[in-house]
């Protein structure tokens, strides 16, 4: 990993940056809404592979976060009319502030307590939004405006606009997020995750580090939501369902956790293959109860499928195809073996003699 | 009258804890032989309802579509555990969790596929008009009855087939020590795969008695599955018995807010089950049944 230096993180981000607005002109407005969509998707994705896949600690409940951060934009500019850029500031503040008490409840709980104690978050925060209408909209939700800048012409599509606006946001996220995880901190997550006892012994407060975890990927998800405020042009409560908080984890897992390409490769998947199926299922003229439903099902299979066929996710089995062709590389990434530190036994194996060991369930 | 009221809210909590209990448990007896959480659980039970509807519209019969579910549950159950669960269990921990998940979804697709996305009512079993104490309502009616002593039943007849059978003493057995179990002569893969049929089985039994209160269709029993899985942290997930305890207070708990709640009542319920859910995990964050177990950093 000698090559992971901050020029070159750079150098990746802005050929990104590149690609995404060629793309953005080149597509039809349609695509540049699903690049605003993955973008958003990116950078919530990204601060929960870093939580789980780092830290080691399950969240079932970030679309929460999500939904401060967007609530906390549309009020801003609805009532205050705070420019974009402040009403992003103040939405990740706010995620991180509800981020950090999440994680002192959290830095208690393990596997499947933590995994049903964020699902539980998922599912009740919306409900704010019905039990107080006045305030956030109730089931119809809050309007949020969002226009071009004046100097990019009237002509200018809103859609590329917003999808530049979310790209940018999530390479900026991605850039910080990779610095982080290769810092001190970054090592304190891994070393806490792999050994708790371990990393106290060596002096690592490890109720703070598992804290600041939670803060930084509430932070990821505030501004992810933030995002999705401006691109969707409404919060509601109907957009940060629990399946929303179960196909950011999902998109963690199946693109590889504890890796940020990985959590482009799960966003890129979360987001078009419903709607590639959909434009398959369509084109073959099928009855609409079924056609819409085969997306849903092909998506269920797929998910299955790249963890039985993948079970590193697919950044994992990217870097396997490269080493079948390169030869092993010696310098293989810490962090990438997010999984060899709390592999479970086999079904032939003792599973219930590893009560101390359950991972993240 | 005020005692009435909070006799009928106590007495309908129990019915639906009874159902979060089955789900709970379910759950549990999944966990505690395989260290897995099954997030398809209500899907699973969607399913097998959507089962039992097509047999009662068929052949005109509700336990012909009762006993038709419960069996399906068992299959279903069975061959999700040896298809696509059983490779998870040597990879790390979170893809048994993804697989789970897809599992759902790709159930939720295929009830959608199969039996259309529409709401349907599902038949009960006995009268659901409200039963009286002399000229008191009591709020519940014969099929809650029902709902009750058939989660009670099958309840204690799991815990003595587990207590007294030989098949019930080798699945404690793979659950409690799964290498000195089979140095025993236990077969443990296979002890794994009844505890997701039994498993299979309560959540069946779960979808075809809650149904008549939800209606039938392919996400019905998403929620249920969220307070099920709530009951079973509370109540710890290595814990048969705190699995019914946390179903029944949690029932209970739901009721009285949705009930003395007035108009916000049931928009609350889900942030009264968070708080119930960070209370007790505050104090054992492994549950309220856990067992004492050390764990110190």
């Amino acid at each position: 990993m000698t090559m992971q230096t901050l020029p070159r993180r750079l150098g990746v981000a802005v050929v990104t940056a590149v690609i995404v607005g060629f793309l953005s002109i080149k597509l039809d407005t349609f695509r540049d809404y699903q690049i605003a969509e993955v973008a958003y998707e990116v950078t919530a994705v990204a601060g929960l592979t870093v939580l789980t896949g780092l830290s080691g600690q399950i969240s079932l409940g970030n679309g929460a976060f999500m939904a401060i951060g967007g609530y906390t934009t549309a009020l801003l500019l609805m009532h205050l009319s705070w420019p974009f850029v402040a009403a992003l500031v103040a939405s990740a503040a706010v995620a991180a502030a509800a981020g950090a008490i999440v994680g002192v409840a959290a830095a208690r709980l393990r596997g499947p307590y933590l995994a049903g104690a964020t699902l539980m978050l998922g599912v009740a925060l919306p409900s704010v939004a019905y039990a107080w209408p006045g305030i956030f909209g109730g089931d119809q939700g809050l309007n949020v405006t969002f226009t071009t800048p004046a100097f990019l012409g009237a002509t200018f599509p809103l859609t590329r606009w917003q999808a530049w606006v979310s790209a940018a946001v999530a390479l900026v996220t991605l850039v910080l997020l990779a610095n982080l995880c290769y810092s001190r901190v970054g090592r304190n997550w891994r070393a806490v995750r792999d050994d708790e006892v371990a990393a106290a012994l060596d002096g690592v407060n490890v109720a703070a580090t598992r804290i600041l975890a939670f803060v930084v990927s509430a932070v990821c998800a505030g501004l992810a939501g933030s995002l999705l405020a401006i691109v969707t042009s409404l919060v509601a409560p109907g957009a940060f369902t629990i399946t929303l908080s179960i196909a950011l984890l999902t998109a963690a897992v199946i693109g590889g956790l504890g890796s940020l390409p990985g959590a482009l490769w799960g966003s890129l998947v979360i987001v078009l293959v419903p709607t590639y199926v959909t434009d398959v299922a369509t084109s073959h003229g099928l009855s609409s109860s079924v056609g819409s439903n085969i997306p849903i099902a092909a998506y269920g299979v797929v998910l299955i499928l790249v963890m039985l066929v993948f079970p590193q996710g697919i950044q994992g089995g990217l870097r396997r195809l490269l080493t079948t062709f390169t030869g092993p590389d010696p310098k293989t990434r810490p962090w990438h073996d997010a999984s060899a530190a709390h592999v479970t036994p086999s079904a032939d194996e003792a599973p219930a003699s590893q009560h101390e060991k359950e991972g993240t369930s | 009258m005020p005692v009435v009221e909070f006799l009928q809210f106590t007495l309908s909590g129990i019915v639906f804890g009874m159902i979060y209990a089955a789900i709970a448990l379910s759950l549990v007896l999944i966990w505690r032989g395989t260290r897995v959480l099954n997030y398809a659980q209500g899907g699973m039970a969607m399913f097998t309802t959507y089962i039992a509807i097509e047999v009662i519209y068929h052949t005109g019969s509700y336990w012909a579509g009762f006993v038709v579910a419960l069996a399906a549950g068992v299959v279903l159950g069975a061959v999700c555990q040896l298809t696509v669960i059983r490779p998870t269990m040597n990879k790390p921990p979170l893809n048994a969790v993804i697989v789970t998940i897809g599992l759902l979804i790709l159930l939720e697709g295929l009830a959608g596929i199969f039996f259309g996305g529409q709401y349907r009512s599902f038949p009960a079993a006995f009268s659901i008009t409200g039963l009286k104490v002399g000229t008191t309502p009591l709020g519940v009616s014969r099929f809650d009855v029902f709902v009750v002593a058939a989660v009670l039943v099958t309840t204690l007849a799991l815990a003595a087939a587990f207590k007294y059978t030989s098949v019930g003493l080798r699945m404690r057995a793979a659950a409690f020590n799964a290498t000195i179990a089979r140095l025993s002569g236990i077969r443990v893969a296979r002890m794994f795969t009844v505890g997701w049929a039994l498993a299979g089985l309560l959540g069946a039994l779960a979808g075809v008695l809650v149904s008549p209160s939800t209606f039938l269709y392919p996400n019905s029993m998403d929620a249920i599955f969220v307070f099920g899985f709530t009951a079973a942290v509370i109540g710890g997930l290595d814990s048969p018995a705190g699995a019914v305890v946390g179903g029944l207070l949690l029932g209970i708990a739901l009721s009285y807010v949705a009930g003395y709640g007035g108009s916000k009542g049931s928009d609350l319920t889900s942030l009264v089950a968070l708080g119930i859910l960070v209370v007790v995990l505050m104090i054992r964050p492994d549950g309220l049944f856990s067992a004492t177990k050390v764990r110190r950093v």
